[in-house]
């Protein structure tokens, strides 16, 4: 039994077969990257497991059970948590609000007892206090103290990326899905990504699908590597083998130009 | 800077020495209020709470979940309708038949918000200013409800305490508009508030981590719904005749206006918006009275507009107030609050 286990997954766009059967399974404990040129259908796969697409044909599964068709809600329940390529966090909350929304299927505070906060003592007032408890485990793992109580609005790129990665952490997910987590980050931020991707794994014990560009990362912290382009997969390997593969190459460097190496 | 040093206090009411000092004073101000003032005024007062209820309401869907509204005179119209249906026709009494007919409000609110999941924006806004039309419009030719004639509101007591006057009904009036702004910050600040606030912000992150769209959607609808028509209900009473034109078009929009103008997205903002526009709303119409000003626009419009034209006066300088408001701080009453306390702490740099 796989643990995460995606079959002949498809999906159109009008007439664009923007995925066409992609299949691979990911073991509990690993680091699955998927890699491709622009375009080749990497955040779709993404939006088709979230529950965001509507894939045309296929299976979805988690530890043997159908996550597919599926709402977002439902799926992350279910115990996947993503973070996105183009940041979408709650600007007009701060780090806190913003990983405590994370903390969201573990409470139970509705409309009537969320209002009638009176006290410290009130179900309300407990239950807000053990969860900014855990959310402050979070922030202290990824360092985000100085911008606890900022809205994050205004933070810098690296960091907002870096919360997002909180807030899916809260979720306390079994799979989490990373999308382009170093995107548009400098050399140092990379190296700090990269620490807390493999803490998040070995620690946490959290099987981590990626996606991202930067090659060094990728060969540096994937088990294993699913390469697509076109919405077809190429090939699936280590990252060793993965590297050398000729049409891996070409999907990235064109044809005929046989001198390069990647 | 302040140390927290609990998170207790993240979501604290009374965060501080200053703001329990402030909150007494302003009880204790509000209970005076009535005694010395003149009738008039306490029921301009009456009139501003209302619109505090209904404006914290409305601002929870508009600024916090980020869904507009139209409409929300047609909540008001059933509350008020509502209140004393089930008054006079289940004989309820004042204090149960109100949340009740806020219920039912918040029933259609409920139903309001289920097209509110597929449309947005500018489509939003028109489908519910035709929930708004369309509601007035359906209570003009009920028979239970007066049809276009109209509905007294009946006698009201409470317990053996009967009340009569505005200054009465202020008693009633202000602990229910506290208690319901207090609940909707506390909505604000916990689970269910920070689900609005991520729908506004990012809806489709919230949706992934675990927020469910359907669901708090239409909870924002029927919150700010209930509301609205609890709002409705009191307003009966104040006005103590009801009649389905006075739940216009006009009033759906002045109620958004007072979200925005208070701040979108702030408790205290709605509070102050709709004291100040509510406020403004019944005392322009005095404005001719006033002396040099009254007179100067009095002038004014007899030699440019029409001799009859000074009427409707107050509704040009009440243009006028929101143009300039609107041009000089986007984010409201809220955003000169906020800068003004900046000012405040830094000074004298």
């Amino acid at each position: 039994m796989a643990f995460f286990e995606v079959k002949d997954l498809s999906i159109l766009f009008g007439g664009l077969k923007a995925l066409d059967n992609i299949s691979f399974e990911v073991k509990k404990g690993e680091v699955f990257s998927i890699i491709g040129p622009n375009g080749a259908g990497k955040t779709t796969l993404f939006n088709c497991i979230n529950g965001i697409y509507k894939p045309s044909s296929g299976k979805i599964l988690l530890k043997d059970k159908t996550i597919l068709g599926k709402k977002p809600d439902r799926v992350a329940r279910a115990g996947i948590a993503r973070t996105f390529q183009n940041i979408e966090l709650f600007d007009n909350l701060n780090t806190m609000e913003n990983i405590m929304l994370g903390r969201h299927i573990y409470m139970k505070t509705g409309l009537f007892r969320g209002g009638f906060l009176w006290g410290r003592n009130s179900f309300a007032g407990k239950e807000e206090v053990k969860h900014r408890k855990k959310v402050e485990e979070i922030i202290d793992f990824l360092d985000l103290q100085a911008s606890r109580n900022k809205l994050v609005g205004g933070l810098p790129y690296g960091t907002r990326k870096q919360i997002e990665l909180g807030r899916a952490l809260a979720l306390e997910p079994e799979l989490l899905l990373l999308d382009e987590p170093c995107a548009g980050m400098n050399s140092e931020e990379k190296q700090d990504m990269i620490f807390w991707v493999k803490d998040i794994q070995d620690e946490l014990g959290i099987t981590i699908l990626l996606i991202e560009h930067d090659m060094n990362m990728v060969m540096d912290i994937s088990d294993r590597i699913l390469a697509i382009n076109f919405g077809q997969p190429i090939t699936e390997g280590k990252p060793e083998d993965v590297q050398k593969h000729p049409e891996v190459l070409k999907a990235y460097l064109g044809e005929d130009e046989g001198e390069c190496t990647a | 800077m302040d140390r927290k040093r609990d998170y207790y206090e993240d979501v604290q009411i009374f965060t501080s020495g200053t703001i329990v000092f402030w909150s007494g004073v302003l009880i204790l101000l509000l209970s005076i209020f009535p005694f010395i003032a003149k009738n008039y005024y306490v029921y301009v007062a009456n009139f501003m709470a209302i619109n505090v209820i209904v404006v914290v309401g409305l601002n929870i869907l508009v600024g916090y979940t980020g869904q507009i509204s139209m409409g929300h005179a047609g909540f008001f119209a059933i509350g008020a309708y509502g209140t004393i249906a089930l008054m006079t026709h289940a004989h309820f009494p004042f204090l149960l038949a109100l949340p009740c007919a806020g219920l039912v409000a918040a029933l259609l609110g409920f139903l309001l918000g289920l097209p509110a999941l597929r449309l947005e924006g500018p489509y939003l806004a028109i489908a519910t200013l035709g929930f708004g039309i369309t509601a007035t419009q359906i209570i003009g030719k009920i028979k239970m409800f007066g049809e276009r004639q109209g509905l007294h509101a009946p006698d009201l007591t409470i317990g053996s305490w009967h009340i009569e006057t505005d200054k009465d009904f202020y008693f009633i009036l202000i602990p229910i508009t506290f208690f319901l702004v207090l609940v909707a910050r506390n909505i604000i600040k916990t689970k269910v508030g920070r689900a609005f606030i991520s729908i506004r912000d990012a809806d489709i992150a919230a949706s992934t981590m675990g927020v469910n769209l359907t669901l708090y959607k239409t909870l924002a609808f029927a919150v700010s719904a209930f509301y609205a028509g609890v709002g409705g209900g009191l307003y009966a009473f104040v006005l103590r005749f009801i009649e389905p034109e006075l739940f216009s078009m006009f009033m759906s929009v002045m109620f958004l206006t007072m979200v925005v103008v208070g701040g979108l997205g702030s408790i205290m903002g709605s509070v102050a918006g709709a004291c100040l526009l509510g406020f403004l709303d019944l005392q322009l119409r005095n404005i001719l009275e006033i002396p040099y000003v009254g007179d100067w626009i009095r002038a004014l419009s007899e030699s440019y507009f029409t001799l009859t034209g000074v009427s409707n006066i107050q509704l040009i300088v009440f243009g006028l107030i929101l143009i300039i408001i609107m041009l000089f701080e986007p984010l409201g009453i809220f955003g000169i609050w906020i800068r003004f306390k900046k000012y405040w702490m830094t000074w004298p740099f």
